[in-house]
């Protein structure tokens, strides 16, 4: 019985010493009771983490050419704007696989797997991170088979754009993987990487946004909402900026 | 074992509208308030800052502001012969999370209900005939009525600085209004949004057609607003990142923006977050309860004894917890027995997507409850005698922000990726244009929540089942809405257009709408309801299920939060004027 022995407001410190101690133990934040007043405090935002260029994080060398192959057949380069490759599409899914999303951190995953209806939605233990390690093998393998032992990246354009229709369709049939399910995956989070935030790693110098053009972070267009059909004038600017406006590493 | 806190007059099962309201009015009254809220504390300045709220992948495709499966999900099937099996990962609906609840993340659009609407199975009858009505169907009357409710739809219009403008005051119609509305006290507290070029373009065509189009009522209000308790609302920009977002403008309601201000200074109120309600305490009678017991994130169970227990979770979550908590009998489809679980029902929306010729929408200049509407097909505004359904719904240019990874129009026939595709979305983004439908979803014997046979939660807890498909009757009404919105974008002169109705079977994979209601129903008759019509508990007196979704008998044709806020409000008044004064059963 501890009644009254509980802190009625977490001091800052006590947060502090909270949130280091869940560093090893994992969990994302602690109870609390909060009472006379709202507990704003300064420095307790969270905003994203930016994406750092360097190696990559969750592709091996192997996987992350095949992947980089890829993204510049589903957004290739063009006269319009840069590919998936060079707009940064492999590096935001590996940043992606490399962090929660990967493991599926926050899903429910407890067993029994069972193979539902459509409606029911995707009921496997295999997580994206998995998927990728398994699709990307299963690719090469398949690959290498059926185009003399080369890798997909080193594939002609239009052999490259063959494989990835097959698996979309279901023509191709991977060992142990299902190609299509895979290639679905593959094309949504290359889209995401396009059109997401730079801020992610995806979407180099708003390649995405202008393509299309989408003003990003912007959220003020009080003086634009009734000017009809007019192109609203402003490029487009993202969670940290341009980066015409910050300092070059 | 768990750990018995000091006594509380009232406790609070999570922290959204319905909570920070009861909380407010009755810890107003000098009573010892707590809120138990299981999810993180939020508020705008640190979770929601215009620096960076405006991130599609963090909250629109990643959900960060959402319920996390883990923590709770539930079952879905289409019908009892299937197994069912859970949500892993939500996208069905969107479940809130943290304080606010899913006010944070809302779109905003804020309606009444049609007077017709709360007696309904009376009024059909008497219009078209018992008879008429399919056996199955078991919808029935609201135990309040919409002149009961009126004044309440006000209060919480004010509180939240809803901007509209009415179609009927006190019996006179306005112009410019939604001439079918019931008739409303006063004027809406901050006038119509700006339209953007979409919206004004649906208006024209509707209006082409004879049809009488309004603004819809927004919660992403117009203009600077102080609302009842002294909070200082912002303007809308117009950012297009309201569903699925928070605020950083203070512009969107909420009970960060609305209600916490002034409640978090009150000292008789604390909230207790990360902390999850596991059950409704009972005493030996089983007809009282004693408060809740709780778990922290360190693992610890804690009791909260308390007098009265208000159940303010999400709606689906609130029949859960009255399910694990042993209060009111379960719902039975066999037989027809029970309550608690029964008259589940959704919403039924459908769209009608266009490209139209040489425009530039700027379609990402938007707000989550801007946009032109017609109610004309909206629950019993039209004859239903040879149509072979009812209900209904209202409809429009429902475009709330063209974000581009879930937002990325291309004409039919092209490929999903490669140089045509990229080629397509580039010429396309600025002219693809979307409108919807927003309609009823009545209940069904065989549409219910119970408790899944299989799957657990991480407290070894069963999670609740939900047992649900669209009905033929929404399919017919979905088909005929859908056909009539089809007529509008045909004004409009397309490129091309794609009329969807809403066809079985549900897909809890599609997103549709988070407007999940019932469970709880309140009613004149306990056989065939949980709470009374002062939300109250038939069987436990002093638990309140005060207006959460969960107590819709059906429904109607309108997204939920005015009514929650309102059904708030009455509830509220009904526990400070009566309750307190002789607590005991108010019916």
């Amino acid at each position: 019985m501890i009644d009254g022995s509980r802190p009625s407001r977490m001091s800052r410190r006590s947060l502090l010493v909270s949130t280091a101690a869940l560093l090893v133990t994992g969990a994302a934040a602690r109870a609390r009771t909060i009472t006379q007043g709202m507990p704003w405090e300064p420095g307790t935002a969270s905003p994203p983490l930016q994406v750092r260029a360097g190696p990559w994080m969750f592709f091996t060398p192997d996987e992350a050419a095949t992947v980089e192959a890829a993204v510049d057949r589903l957004i290739p380069p063009d006269e319009r704007g840069p590919g998936g490759k060079d707009a940064g599409c492999a590096v935001y899914i590996d940043r992606q696989l490399a962090g929660p999303y990967g493991v599926g951190a926050g899903l429910y995953l407890r067993p029994p797997f069972m193979p539902g209806v459509a409606s029911q939605g995707y009921q496997s233990p295999d997580m994206p991170a998995a998927r990728y390690r398994a699709g990307l093998k299963a690719l090469a393998d398949y690959v290498k088979a059926t185009f003399a032992g080369k890798a997909f990246r080193d594939l002609a354009s239009a052999d490259q754009d063959q494989v990835l229709s097959g698996l979309e369709t279901g023509k191709i049939a991977l060992k142990d993987v299902n190609g299509a399910q895979f290639f679905a995956l593959l094309l949504q989070n290359t889209q995401e990487g396009f059109f997401a935030d730079p801020v992610y790693g995806g979407n180099k110098d708003m390649a995405g946004w202008k393509l299309v053009g989408f003003p990003g972070a912007r959220y003020d267009y009080r003086d634009w909402v009734e000017r009809y059909n007019e192109k609203y004038p402003l490029p487009p600017v993202g969670i940290m900026g341009r980066s015409d406006w910050t300092v070059k590493e | 074992m768990a750990r018995k806190l000091p006594r509380k007059d009232v406790v609070v099962v999570g922290l959204g509208w319905t909570g920070s309201i009861l909380a407010y009015e009755l810890a107003k009254q000098g009573l010892d308030v707590i809120a138990i809220e299981r999810g993180p504390w939020r508020d705008t300045a640190t979770d929601f800052p215009p620096g960076y709220a405006q991130d599609e992948l963090r909250y629109g495709v990643r959900l960060d502001l959402f319920l996390r499966p883990q923590q709770e999900t539930l079952t879905v099937r289409n019908n009892m012969k299937q197994t069912a099996l859970p949500i892993r990962s939500f996208s069905g609906f969107l479940p809130g999370n943290g304080v606010g609840g899913a006010g944070v993340h809302w779109n905003g659009q804020t309606w009444r209900f049609l007077p017709s609407d709360f007696n309904l199975r009376s009024h059909l009858e008497q219009r078209y005939g018992a008879d008429k009505i399919p056996a199955d169907m078991t919808i029935q009357d609201w135990p309040v009525s919409y002149d009961e409710l009126e004044s309440y739809y006000d209060r919480f219009e004010k509180l939240a600085g809803i901007s509209g403008k009415a179609g009927n005051l006190n019996g006179q119609k306005q112009a410019g209004g939604n001439p079918f509305e019931g008739w409303r006290s006063s004027e809406y507290p901050t006038p119509p949004l700006k339209q953007n070029y979409g919206s004004a373009l649906f208006a024209e065509a509707a209006q082409k057609l004879g049809y009488s189009p309004f603004p819809r009522p927004s919660a992403n209000i117009s203009e600077a607003y102080t609302n009842p308790l002294g909070i200082r609302m912002g303007q809308c920009t117009y950012c297009g990142f309201c569903e699925r977002f928070g605020c950083g403008n203070y512009a969107k309601a909420s009970p960060q923006v609305c209600v916490l201000p002034a409640l978090m200074r009150m000292p008789n109120f604390s909230v207790q977050t990360e902390s999850e309600v596991t059950k409704i305490n009972l005493d030996s009678t089983g007809k009282r309860a004693t408060g809740v017991t709780y778990v922290d994130t360190s693992g610890e169970e804690w009791e909260q004894p308390a007098d009265i227990v208000l159940v303010c979770a999400f709606s689906l979550f609130n029949v859960r917890l009255m399910l694990l908590s042993g209060i009111g009998k379960p719902y039975d489809p066999v037989s027809g027995k029970g309550v608690v679980g029964r008259n589940y029902a959704y919403q039924t929306t459908s769209g009608v997507s266009m490209i139209l010729k040489d425009k530039i929408l700027n379609s990402f200049i938007a707000t989550g409850s801007g946009g032109m509407m017609i109610d004309e097909f909206n629950g019993d505004n039209f004859d239903h005698k040879d149509l072979g359904f009812f209900g209904g719904g209202y409809m429009g240019s429902g475009q709330t922000g063209a974000r581009p990874i879930t937002t990325l129009p291309v004409p039919k026939g092209t490929p999903k990726w490669g140089a045509q595709w990229k080629k397509a979305a580039a010429e396309t983004y600025s002219s693809g244009y979307g409108i919807s439908t927003h309609g009823s979803s009545y209940s069904y014997r065989d549409c219910y929540l119970d408790l899944d046979p299989t799957y657990k939660d991480h407290f070894g807890r069963p999670l609740m089942r939900m047992t649900f498909d669209f009905h033929d009757n929404e399919i017919k009404m979905s088909q005929f809405l859908t056909d009539r919105l089809a007529e509008i974008a045909k004004a409009l002169d397309p490129v091309e257009m794609t009329a969807s109705p809403r066809k079985g079977p549900w897909n809890s994979t599609i997103y549709q709408t988070t407007h999940n209601t019932g469970g709880t129903v309140m009613g004149a008759d306990p056989e065939t309801s949980v709470v009374n019509r002062y939300c109250q508990s038939w069987d436990v007196s002093n638990v309140f299920v005060p207006g959460g979704a969960s107590v819709f008998p059906q429904n109607h044709g309108y997204n939920p939060t005015g009514t929650v806020g309102a059904l708030a409000y009455w509830t509220a008044d009904a526990i400070k004027d009566r309750y307190l004064k002789n607590p005991g059963p108010l019916v």
